[in-house]
């Protein structure tokens, strides 16, 4: 129900936001078309300024997930994280989330097509999935954006929420799906 | 702590790449990233343009500062050093309601006018991240799904008898990720602050 309600809301907030700020800007005597275009300009500017900055995270990122060190390391930490409850199958995915957006979109669709949507480890990586962002991408562009260069303790914060938001999805599930931790 | 990120995944990548004989893939790898970077950034500028010029109405009527004024006591917890009825906070709270209903095409640029105001604000040095950019970004970063829409698409094409019963463990997750990242954020600026106190 809640889902539905939300889905609602999703589909009639960006027509409505459209409607209601250019009319409510027209209504306090706003020139709603320079105001408009006035704002806009920064766009484009906006945008080229993230190149450099995503150029860099992007390919670090590329040569990473492509040398095949992200299986590597799962292979090493599978049995140590097992006894934690935590299926091994996951662990790649857990590692590509903060890194690439459409990188962990592959990843939960192949584990949810090999072992079942409705199977443990098809729920988990559903909730995984769903449960983090792509923090470097964010803190690439957002940051980028405006020209910071030193990130401060932003990246490890961003990381700590990564390893919670999987250990809560791991916990949670095993709760919600009532099969006993090993 | 950015610089050691990105080296040590470079570093990495092309040392265990030599060792499982991928250094083929490794160079078309960093081709393809850089591209796609370019790609990404290019792919922003429509919304970015549209949700900007929205935004701009918006501050010029006075809605953002009003929105802004609504939710105060929250912001005033977490954003201690923005002033009240600033337009940045109107943007913070446009991008996180667009991030929690899962509006990706409008909470970027959303996110974006915010930062822009957030370095308006930024006293120090103008490179370097200010605390009310870090604790935006951990929101961002961690923030509350109620929908994930992706997922949800991705469990009905694989036939699930239940696609949206993910939801419940999601919001779970997010909330817990959410919560995490506001208690560290306010403990490293604590700590950061007494290392660094000329800052």
């Amino acid at each position: 129900m809640l889902a539905e309600l939300v889905k609602d809301i999703s589909r009639w907030i960006v027509p409505l936001m459209l409607l209601l700020i250019p009319v409510m800007a027209f209504l306090r005597r706003v020139k709603v078309y320079e105001a408009f275009v006035d704002g806009a300009q920064q766009g484009f500017t906006t945008a080229i300024k993230i190149i450099p900055y995503l150029v860099a995270m992007l390919v670090a990122i590329s040569v990473f997930r492509a040398s095949g060190a992200m299986e590597v390391l799962s292979q090493f930490l599978g049995p140590v994280v097992k006894p934690l409850g935590i299926p091994p199958e996951v662990l790649p995915l857990a590692f590509m989330r903060p890194l690439s957006g459409s990188g962990a979109v592959g990843l939960a669709t192949e584990l949810i097509k090999v072992h079942g949507p409705d199977s443990f480890i098809g729920r988990l990586a559903s909730t995984m999935q769903g449960s983090a962002d792509t923090t470097f991408y964010v803190l690439t562009v957002y940051f980028g954006s405006v020209g910071i260069k030193r990130y401060r303790y932003a990246p490890a914060v961003g990381l700590i929420a990564d390893i919670s938001a999987f250990l809560a999805s791991v916990w949670i599930v095993h709760q919600v799906f009532s099969l006993p931790l090993q | 702590m950015i610089n050691a990120i990105w080296l040590g995944l470079m570093v990495i990548g092309i040392i265990v790449a030599a060792l499982t004989g991928r250094l083929d893939a490794v160079t078309k790898a960093a081709f393809d990233g850089a591209q796609l970077a370019v790609e990404v950034a290019l792919g922003l500028i429509g919304v970015m343009t549209l949700w900007l010029g929205i935004m701009k109405l918006a501050e010029a009527a006075g809605l953002v500062q009003a929105l802004a004024g609504l939710l105060r006591p929250l912001t005033r917890l977490l954003f201690p050093s923005i002033p009240r009825d600033h337009p940045a906070l109107g943007a913070i709270i446009l991008n996180i309601s667009a991030n929690i209903l899962g509006l990706s095409n409008a909470a970027t640029p959303m996110g974006l006018a915010a930062m822009q105001e957030l370095q308006k604000l930024n006293r120090g040095d103008k490179e370097e991240a200010s605390e009310a950019m870090c604790t935006f970004l951990a929101l961002n970063t961690a923030c509350l799904t109620l929908v994930p829409t992706t997922i949800i698409g991705i469990r009905i094409n694989a036939g699930s008898a239940s696609p949206t019963e993910i939801v419940g463990t999601t919001i779970f997750a997010t909330a817990v990720g959410m919560t995490v990242a506001v208690v560290v954020d306010r403990i490293s600026r604590g700590l950061y602050r007494r290392r660094f106190p000329w800052r």
